[in-house]
């Protein structure tokens, strides 16, 4: 107990909350020519509210990929309920989907209305009021996004998630780290940790609440968990040698690890609650970067055992390494499709380090990104984006591209370097 | 917070590099040691890259570089490089390392962090995993001459902490190294 106090007073020390100065922008870089056209109609009564809720629906949508949002100096008629939506008059427009919506302040916050219309069916899909406690406005319009995009894809929608992202600026001794959690659009950011030491691979907990980071502010690295909203943290790990890649069990009951404390790094699981530590793998190459399988009964690695780092597989259990990746000669940092079906990896192909993408059962490997110092994939928990970072012009910052690979955004920082994102779960 | 030293060391080791690079007849032992060796950086390095290649090799070379009165003081140059993708030691960092196994031999409390470091390309743990074994490979050199375990610990900081920031092998290869940190 004592060692955990002392924790605690470190953390005082180290945490600096809600200082909202990394919020990250959207730039859109590639957009599908399979986008469904939809309207997001200005919400009546939004004009004096402190965020424009359409304007955030819209955004989401269209950053997913799947949606081509009309421009809103196209629409010539703005209604606010379904009575007033005039089919034909979107129809001219080849608008195929509309979301129309009022807002009202209340007592003690905000209530919105929305309603969702197939034009070219000419009915309204679905509709809901949203009451708003408190000023969550960007909340309430992540959360129309997610049931617009589900009426529609049969997908449950991921806007109302966030992104954890480290941040860091300088070079060699004198350099600042931050690890930030943001909206998944990259907006509201909150510091979760500073430090002049640095801040790594951060895995969020099955439920949305932990983190799980490697940092090194004792001078060498060591794991820790972090709740997000109170910033009451443990150190999970810290033995001689690399405490690297920790990634939580399906059931967050466990973190999977890298860990070199016996020779060459090797998988570990250590169980949270009882701090024991069991080893999976025993090579002597390098094993790191594992993640477990969503049934939980298996976890994938990057290895060098053949020689250069490919992607393996093996019972939690331990047992024998299956190799399941084969074209070229570095594929590492697997992350699972959240059906378990699929790899998210780094492939390097002629051109550079690139997302790639491959069906676990003996699929052909196909590059989804098209920059080419890529890292780092994280996969949104519906499936249908992967946030990476990636470098341009000597700039690192945040990229996601469709999981499809036909559409894709940026997030750039407005100064300093951005990498190692981590998509959390459902929130929800 | 041993920033100043480190900083010091990166710059006297670029310096010195920057000396043998014009093949500058220097005026020190190290210096001469480098500039016999400048313009050889190509065909260096060419061990397996991983763990026990070449130790018979380390052992044969010998003397070189300071004397006696010199292993009182912490060898001036504390970082060495490596070649893509390797973790043997090239033959012009020899001396440096023999250097700081006789400054370590000689001085039995001294100890040293051998922090090891790569480029950016590739993912950031493996990164980790490789810098460690080039911080391990000279772990393991200054084990063989001699130098007590108890006197040196391994960290790496795979490509968290660049030398230099920017792409381009000009960058890359600074970032590839090891530094002595006491």
């Amino acid at each position: 107990m004592q060692t955990l106090s002392k924790v605690w007073l470190f953390c005082a020390l180290l945490l600096i909350s809600s200082v909202a100065s990394a919020n990250l922008t959207i730039e859109i870089t590639r957009g599908s020519d399979q986008a469904l056209p939809i309207g997001v109609v200005p919400f009546d009564g939004g004009e004096g509210l402190p965020e424009d809720i359409a304007q955030i629906v819209q955004d989401d949508l269209e950053r997913s990929g799947m949606f081509a949002p009309l421009a809103r100096n196209a629409m010539f008629e703005r209604p606010s309920q379904a009575s007033d939506v005039q089919f034909g008059t979107w129809r001219s427009l080849d608008v195929r989907y509309l979301v129309v919506g009022r807002a009202q302040q209340t007592g003690n916050g905000y209530e919105l209305q929305f309603e969702l219309m197939d034009i070219s069916g000419q009915s309204r899909m679905i509709g809901e009021t949203v009451t708003v406690s408190g000023n969550d406005l960007r909340g309430a319009a992540h959360y129309i996004s997610d049931q617009v995009f589900e009426a529609i894809t049969d997908i449950r929608g991921a806007f109302s998630t966030k992104i954890a992202y480290v941040t860091a600026q300088g070079v060699g001794d004198n350099m600042q780290f931050g690890l930030y959690v943001a909206d998944a659009d990259g907006q509201r950011s909150q510091q979760v940790l500073t430090s002049d030491q640095p801040i790594m691979s951060p895995a969020w907990s099955p439920d949305g609440r932990k983190l799980a980071y490697v940092s090194f502010e004792t001078e060498r690295p060591a794991i820790y968990i972090q709740d997000v909203s109170t910033g009451q943290r443990v150190q999970a790990t810290s033995f001689e040698g690399i405490n690297g890649a920790p990634a939580w069990s399906p059931d967050g009951r466990k973190l999977a690890m890298s860990l070199s404390k016996d020779g060459q790094p090797d998988i570990y699981v250590l169980d949270i609650g009882s701090r024991s530590l069991d080893r999976v793998t025993q090579s002597n190459s390098i094993d790191t970067e594992p993640t477990w399988s969503p049934d939980g009964r298996s976890l994938i690695f990057t290895s060098d055992r053949s020689g250069g780092p490919q992607i393996y597989r093996t019972p939690v259990g331990g047992g024998s390494a299956d190799r399941l990746t084969y074209t070229g000669n570095y594929n590492a940092r697997a992350r699972f499709s959240p059906e378990g079906d699929e790899l998210f990896l780094i492939h390097q192909s002629g051109r550079g380090y690139q997302v790639a993408r491959q069906e676990l059962d003996g699929g052909r490997l196909v590059v989804i990104s098209e920059t080419t110092r890529d890292e780092s994939p994280s996969v949104a928990p519906n499936g249908t984006m992967v946030i990476f970072a990636t470098q341009q012009g000597g700039s690192g910052f945040l990229s996601a591209v469709s999981a499809d690979g036909r559409s894709s955004f940026r997030l750039p920082a407005a100064q300093g370097e951005v990498r190692d994102p981590a998509w959390s779960p459902f929130l929800n | 917070m041993q920033l100043k030293p480190l900083v010091r060391s990166l710059a006297v080791a670029l310096s010195v590099l920057a000396v043998a690079g014009c093949s500058s007849t220097g005026g020190t032992q190290d210096g001469d040691a480098y500039g016999s060796q400048s313009g050889s950086t190509a065909g260096t390095g060419t061990g397996s890259g991983v763990g026990t290649s070449g130790t018979g090799q380390y052992g044969s070379t010998s003397g070189g570089g300071a004397g006696q009165q010199a292993d009182s003081r912490i060898p001036e140059v504390r970082t060495i490089y490596f070649d893509y993708d390797r973790d043997s030691i090239k033959g012009e960092y020899e001396s440096v390392v023999m250097a700081h196994a006789r400054y370590l031999q000689s001085n039995p409390n001294a100890r040293v962090t051998l922090q090891g470091h790569t480029d950016e390309r590739g993912t950031r743990e493996y990164n980790m995993a490789l810098g460690e074994r080039r911080a391990r490979a000279v772990q393991r050199f200054l084990n063989i001459q001699g130098v007590s375990p108890s006197q040196m610990s391994v960290v790496s900081y795979g490509e968290e902490r660049p030398a230099v920031n920017g792409q381009g092998e000009s960058a890359y290869s600074q970032n590839r190294r090891v530094v002595f940190s006491y």
